[in-house]
């Protein structure tokens, strides 16, 4: 930087560093485009996401009317007469995600209360890592765990359930621990902000421990809980693999935990793996379900975010 | 325990309900982490035996004997290696004009950030359908290459290094940069060799982690065409010699076989995954410990 040399600040030396300056501010402005053109990129992976869906999807839907798709109770693509009733793939999605978030809401929550709330220093340091460290783990691993492990020693064996190798159950209690972390921690996030002020004046007024946690400061953070849950179905509604290995790949419209089902994330996996034509209305298929997928998980991320903002709002 | 000083004073009951509260707690604390054990002595019981250098220089082979994951770890390796020279440049770049360019009073900035915290929460999958239909095919059809599994996994994992970059720079003190500006440094000048520097063991967190996260993907890999079965390593990230496996694939196709021996080896697989895992998640934590607090 040679016009940071204060001894030689003679008028000339000013005036070349008034030069210099300007010229490196074109500089500047081209550095800041390429910034943003970096910035940019994200943007146009959400456009990439949307178009991409939509063309395939509208295309779907000129082979296969909106009405067929969303109301028939039949799905079977690749058949030789086949039948695009989404109903069983949202029906599985749905099933697996509600035992998922059975699971998840207490752990989470009890986890989090914990930790906000009752843990020391001390404890809280080493209970955080090894939430992390669940939340870490490849979705993969659990699937593995949930088919060899779970389902045959704890399902058959401890809890003496008659149920088939790939059943829905297993999947979505797997899922459960694999969403926990993300509940946990937004959930975590919520109850320390807080301000103590709050729990001061409820102990204050001779609240024990228990009557601040739940009474004053639960209902305080509900919003944020409220997104960490709703952020929990999300994940778990996008969860491929668990459900790919352990809930089997049957469209079965049931609510019935003990049943294999075929989420919409396993359809898309299962059919992109085998290698499809494009153009096929199979492959047209992928994308209208995978359009369904975003949707449901777009919707959950907006309410997500409000309730976020609200918690945020009115103690930050 | 220790009884808080707001125990003493409360009626029995109330003691009661506290005392039982915390147990209910505790027991959650204790099944998560009974969940976690039962899972990694799973696997361990099932993979170690087969945990020998045979699995990491044999081939896939459909006798379990002689089957090998060589191809799939070595595919990894590329296409994380992929990934990370996409998303360093990217996420920091991103970064870097949000928290020091970026007037969050125009829309687009918002926009742009917005987005950012929608991507991160767009499910894996759409991400490898978004591969499939720009990379794979249509409008750019690398075919199924490295290429287009590398910069699948880059997009999807961007937003973690966007937002732990993001955080990092932050946590440069605004004295340094008037430090640098007011010995006449430029804005770029200021954040090249001020501000960017004093955040590296952050940004490095961020990426370390996020590759973590790449590495354990399968869904959005099995949609942009990674190979279950393969017989040559990738010798290039374009092109004929680019087809390509990867850990989780080859894991997930050894699970899917309905012989036991397999589903061993996807545990040792899957036990040469975590340890890869641990390591990395061990580094990041390390460098985050190290330079943690230290304006």
């Amino acid at each position: 930087m040679e016009a940071a040399s204060p001894p030689a600040a003679t008028l000339e030396a000013s005036r070349t560093l008034v030069l210099g300056a300007s010229r490196r501010r074109t500089g500047e402005a081209g550095i800041r485009a390429l910034l943003f053109c970096a910035a940019l990129l994200s943007v146009l992976t959400t456009v990439g996401i949307v178009f991409s869906l939509s063309k395939e999807t509208i295309a779907f839907f000129g082979d296969v009317g909106v009405g067929k798709f969303l109301t028939g109770t039949e799905w079977s693509p690749l058949f030789a007469d086949p039948k695009f009733g989404v109903l069983p793939l949202i029906s599985g999605t749905l099933l697996v995600t509600a035992i998922a978030i059975v699971v998840a809401i207490p752990l989470g929550l009890g986890t989090a209360i914990y930790l906000a709330e009752y843990a020391r220093p001390r404890t809280r340091k080493i209970l955080k890592p090894m939430i992390e460290l669940l939340a870490g783990v490849p979705t993969i691993v659990f699937g593995y765990f949930a088919l060899t492990y779970f389902t045959p020693t704890v399902l058959n064996g401890l809890l003496g359930l008659d149920v088939p190798v790939f059943n829905a159950l297993s999947g979505g209690i797997v899922m459960g621990f694999m969403v926990l972390p993300t509940v946990a921690s937004i959930s975590e996030d919520a109850l320390s902000a807080v301000p103590h002020s709050l729990r001061e004046g409820a102990f204050g007024l001779g609240a024990n421990k228990l009557q601040v946690s739940l009474r004053v400061v639960v209902p305080a953070a509900l919003s944020g809980i409220v997104a960490a849950v709703v952020l929990g179905v999300s994940r778990a509604i996008g969860e491929t693999m668990i459900v790919l290995i352990a809930a089997g790949q049957q469209p079965n419209l049931t609510f019935d935990p003990r049943e294999s089902v075929e989420t919409i994330t396993t359809f898309i996996a299962a059919t992109a793996k085998g290698d499809i034509a494009s153009g096929s209305t199979a492959y047209k298929t992928i994308f209208a379900v995978g359009m369904t997928l975003f949707l449901m998980t777009l919707a959950m991320n907006a309410i997500a975010i409000r309730f976020v903002r609200r918690y945020r709002q009115v103690y930050e | 325990m220790s009884a808080q000083p707001s125990l003493r004073s409360v009626s029995g009951a109330a003691r009661t309900k506290d005392v039982a509260f915390r147990i209910a707690m505790l027991l959650c604390l204790t099944l998560s982490a009974l969940v976690l054990g039962m899972l990694i002595f799973d696997v361990m019981r099932d993979g170690l035996p087969k945990l020998n250098s045979a699995l990491v220089s044999n081939f896939p082979s459909s006798q379990s004997a002689r089957a090998g994951l060589q191809p799939a770890l070595f595919g990894t390796i590329w296409i994380i290696a992929v990934c990370l020279v996409f998303i360093v440049p990217v996420g920091v770049a991103t970064a870097v004009y949000l928290e020091e360019y970026a007037d969050a009073s125009k829309w687009w900035n918002r926009l742009i950030e917005v987005n950012i915290q929608n991507l991160a929460a767009i499910p894996s999958i759409v991400y490898g359908i978004l591969g499939l239909a720009f990379l794979v095919r249509g409008p750019i059809s690398l075919g199924r290459v490295v290429l287009a599994g590398g910069l699948t996994l880059g997009l999807l994992v961007l937003p973690v290094v966007i937002i732990s970059g993001r955080e990092a720079i932050r946590a440069v003190p605004p004295s340094i940069r008037e430090g640098s500006m007011a010995l006449g440094a430029t804005q770029w000048q200021t954040i090249w060799k001020q501000v960017l520097p004093a955040s590296i063991p952050g940004v490095a967190t961020g990426v370390i982690l996020a590759l973590s996260r790449a590495i354990g993907e399968t869904a959005p890999l099995i949609v942009v065409g990674a190979a279950t079965f393969i017989t040559f390593n990738p010798s290039g990230v374009v092109g004929d010699g680019a087809g390509f496996s990867a850990l989780p694939i080859q894991i997930y196709s050894w699970i899917s076989q309905p012989q036991d021996e397999f589903k061993q080896l996807a545990a040792a697989g899957i036990v040469l995954l975590l340890g890869v895992l641990a390591i990395m998640n061990g580094a990041a934590i390390y460098l985050r410990n190290k330079y943690e607090n230290k304006w």
